[in-house]
């Protein structure tokens, strides 16, 4: 831990960063994303089994991106969320320094992208066990079931949009439901609204997802979004053999021709 | 209908389509329902939001005079879904209309003063409603001035009426276009609203100064008009903000704790001073 | 509940639903979750739902056939224990949607709806409905209000008219005893943690400080704080058509999304989350409070544990009143 305040305090002193995101304390035993501009604020810092926010979703926002140099603290998901925005031309390598805390306690600091891809090639970032027990559970489903399942629980969805606001590859700035010409998805929080809403988000990541589970997370009305997108990469890394944010010029999968591709669902 | 909806539109007929400028149209709009048009009635700075149903709402202010009853009329420019639907409609099309919302012009409190009018581009619909009504109430006022500018001479609204207003005795007319914009037969001013104005040193004396037209504009004028001695409260604007209901109640169109919707669109000067960074 | 089920109205109550407490019909009392502290929603889905329809309308050869809503034959709605910081929030909603002119799209609903109000015997640390005038035991805009005094007792308290009618039909479960318990020995205990002038005052004095962008640097800009609150009212219009006929719908907004005052022309007078988060808290603590005499908080605290990133709202007002 006070590697990481030294760390953050250092950087921060030399100015080699401006901003450093980190984890604080929150509510009760909750923890929060905490902005630090002043070498001394980085006391406040903590990293526990608690920090699971990804805060990967921080980096594109302006009010982050105005402050120029930016450091963070990353989970591996948001290692590989940092990769696979950083494939999407999002930033330049070397623009954002990120540190990480392994299992084992120790400090990493990955300045470029080449040491933080190579890192990810170990790391454990697969879908968690009981959430990959869930997916199976629900790909035994038969159809009806499946449908049955997917309408009742986005019954609850009131479309406020968390789900987005917290996933860091939803960055666009005009997102497709916000378009009105033509209205892709309804707006209105009804069954036909919600269904279009979270397969439109869906389709939107396959092949970019990174499995953070941060929208289920986010979700006031405990939809386990995260099942669904799970679904996805599972096809993603069945048909394209592509696992999204492992690398930092990956090509999206859905829209990049290679000769050796398998082309048995094209047929 | 006597309905207790507050959302519930009038059903309004296109009577006539104009087209003011590219992408700029102005529509004259009867009630279907005889009734209803008998009993309608508004007051001038006042706006309205307009439907096309199935494609939503707009909110343009009501451009024509309530001293002229029977028909409403509203120009707008074809700028989002709702304006390119309105503009794709043809004459015999029914919208819808909901009003009218909003504060006024102040018109009986200017009586016996001068007024000096200030518009710019597809500003000029609010203008127009205010400076019918203060025409058709001739008698009323002193001095009357009108100065319009566009882009180009092709963006200029209101021809027609550009014309009525430049032939009347008792109405200076000044026109102008951004230096580039003249045609070769352009006879009027060429040069940006406030240098027009400056160069025109208006009296600031017992005048009534109302000044509409985009943010930059309005940013430039109002020094002008500072300098040739025209107090706060004697100048009046409109602000426009994105609005959904008009009446008050979707918590949208507030710059502070004022309600464009209820609280203006009309404002002086000095209230638009008071008000925080938020427009 | 035997009794209430007789009346004919619906029941609304809160019902476990997985690790969510939601507001549901019910018909007998074993449905109802008398443990849970709060509803993960608050109770003003009952009057003013996610989505409901403004208008419908067919369009003819030339010309549209305009119809209206139903708002005649409501359901008659019995809220039986929502918590006093609910009811209370019906006030600010009322406070808007009569401002001056009535939406009865609302009003008319709340005509239909009696609320049985369930005082408070445990609190979190995210409630502080006693900062913003309000408590435990806060009978504001109650019909009727119980307090469980214990397994087999309640205090029961018949507030208004509607509370009166309503109460006629379990009339025979009631007694009057000779002392009345205190009811404040029941209720959970709420410390006040900030003076709500101060809050209102610094907060209108402040517009321009540093600390809208400190408080809402991680703020995502999502929509959940403002529609799990009870009071917030804010909405959209927005048309549906199919072919030939289509509805208007009126449905939840939120002055937190960056959306929410775009112009079509590409102008936002709230470009920023910070002023956004601004806006939320002026409009609650200053400009309601100014204009329709009444603040726009309950102090329930849904907002802080729904948000995703644990914005904490009565942290947030505490930092206003030390600024």
């Amino acid at each position: 831990m006070n590697d990481l305040k030294n760390s953050v305090a250092e950087m921060l002193r030399n100015k080699t960063i401006n901003l450093f995101i980190g984890y604080g304390k929150g509510t009760g035993t909750r923890t929060r994303a905490l902005f630090l501009t002043n070498p001394e604020e980085a006391d406040k810092l903590i990293f526990d089994e608690n920090c699971s926010q990804n805060l990967a979703v921080y980096l594109l926002k302006d009010e982050v991106k105005s402050a120029g140099k930016i450091g963070f603290l990353a989970t591996n998901f948001a290692l590989r969320a940092m990769m696979q925005q950083a494939s999407e031309f999002q930033f330049k390598d070397g623009e954002i320094i990120a540190l990480h805390i392994t299992s084992e306690h120790r400090l990493i600091e990955f300045k470029d992208f080449k040491s933080i891809e190579m890192h990810l090639e170990q790391a454990e970032t697969g879908i968690p066990a009981a959430e990959r027990a869930d997916v199976e559970r629900i790909r035994a489903m038969s159809k009806q079931e499946r449908w049955d399942f997917w309408m009742n629980e986005f019954s609850r969805c009131f479309k406020c949009y968390a789900c987005r606001a917290a996933c860091p590859l939803c960055y666009c700035h005009r997102c497709t439901t916000d378009c009105n010409q033509p209205q892709w998805i309804p707006v209105a929080s009804h069954d036909l609204g919600n269904l279009n809403w979270h397969l439109m988000r869906a389709m939107h990541l396959s092949g970019r997802c990174v499995n953070c589970g941060d929208c289920a997370r986010a979700c006031p009305m405990d939809i386990p979004l995260n099942l669904l997108t799970y679904c996805l990469v599972d096809d993603i890394q069945k048909d394209f053999d592509f696992v999204a944010g492992m690398k930092s010029n990956a090509l999206y999968a859905l829209s990049t021709f290679k000769p050796d591709d398998k082309e048995d669902f094209i047929l | 209908m006597e309905s207790q909806n507050l959302y519930l539109p009038y059903l309004m007929r296109i009577e006539k389509i104009t087209n003011e400028a590219p992408f700029v149209k102005t529509f004259r709009l009867k009630f279907v329902n005889e009734e209803e048009s008998t009993a309608f009635n508004f007051r001038t700075g006042q706006f309205g939001e307009y439907s096309v149903f199935g494609e939503g709402e707009s909110t343009f202010c009501i451009a024509s005079a309530p001293t002229r009853l029977g028909y409403i009329e509203c120009t707008f420019r074809q700028a989002g879904r709702v304006t390119t639907s309105l503009a794709n409609c043809d004459e015999g099309d029914v919208i819808g209309f909901r009003g009218p919302y909003g504060n006024i012009f102040p018109i009986d409190e200017w009586k016996g003063k001068n007024l000096l009018f200030i518009a710019g581009g597809i500003a000029l619909p609010p203008m127009r409603s205010v400076i019918w009504n203060c025409l058709d109430l001739r008698e009323n006022y002193k001095d009357v001035t009108i100065l319009y500018g566009a882009r180009s001479v092709a963006d200029l609204v209101y021809k027609n009426e550009l014309e009525e207003w430049k032939n009347r005795p008792d109405v200076k007319l000044v026109t102008t276009v951004d230096p580039g914009g003249e045609t070769p037969g352009w006879k009027g001013e060429i040069g940006f609203v406030p240098t027009i104005l400056d160069k025109m040193v208006p009296s600031a004396e017992n005048t009534i100064a109302i000044v509409c037209g985009p943010p930059v504009m309005i940013k430039f004028t109002f020094p002008v008009l500072a300098k040739m001695g025209f107090p706060d409260d004697m100048i009046y604007t409109t602000l426009e903000n994105r609005m959904k209901c008009g009446i008050g109640k979707c918590g949208r169109c507030n710059v502070g704790k004022v309600y464009v919707c209820k609280d203006g669109p009309v404002f002086t000067l000095a209230e638009l001073k008071k008000l925080p960074a938020e427009y | 509940m035997d009794s209430l089920n007789g009346t004919g109205k619906i029941i609304m109550a809160p019902v476990r639903k997985g690790k969510l407490v939601e507001l549901e019909p019910v018909n007998s009392s074993g449905e109802i979750a008398f443990d849970a502290m709060l509803t993960t929603q608050s109770a003003k889905k009952t009057t003013f739902p996610r989505w409901e329809k403004v208008m419908e309308y067919e369009q003819l050869q030339k010309g549209i056939n305009p119809k209206e809503v139903d708002l005649d034959t409501l359901p008659e709605l019995i809220l039986f224990g929502i918590r006093p910081c609910d009811a209370s929030g019906f006030r600010s909603l009322t406070a808007i949607f009569n401002w001056d002119s009535a939406d009865q799209l609302y009003l008319k609903k709340l005509e239909k709806t009696t609320i049985v109000s369930f005082a408070c015997h445990t609190a979190d640390e995210y409630c502080f409905c006693t900062s913003v005038e309000g408590g435990p035991g806060n009978t504001a805009n109650s019909d009727i209000q119980f307090t469980r005094v214990n397994d087999d007792n309640f205090l029961v308290e018949i507030l208004t008219e509607k509370g009166q009618a309503l109460a006629a039909s379990f009339s025979g479960l009631l007694s009057d005893p000779a002392q009345l318990p205190d009811k404040m020995q029941f209720l959970a205990d709420v410390p006040i943690v900030f003076d709500l002038k101060t809050v209102t005052g610094k907060a209108t004095a402040n517009f321009e400080h540093p600390t809208w962008l400190q408080q809402s640097y991680r703020c995502i800009g999502c929509g959940a704080c403002a529609y799990v609150c009870p009071t917030c009212a804010c909405f959209d219009i927005q048309d549906e058509h199919l072919i030939r006929k289509g509805v208007r719908l009126r449905l939840w907004d939120s002055c937190g999304f960056s959306l929410f005052t775009l112009h079509t022309s590409g102008h936002n007078p709230r470009e920023v989350q910070s002023h956004r988060w601004r806006q939320r808290i002026m409009h609650k603590f200053s400009y309601m409070p100014e204009r329709l005499n009444i603040t726009g908080c309950e102090g329930c605290g849904r907002c802080s544990r729904a948000c995703p990133v644990d914005m904490n709202i009565k942290e947030h007002l505490i930092t206003i009143a030390e600024l």
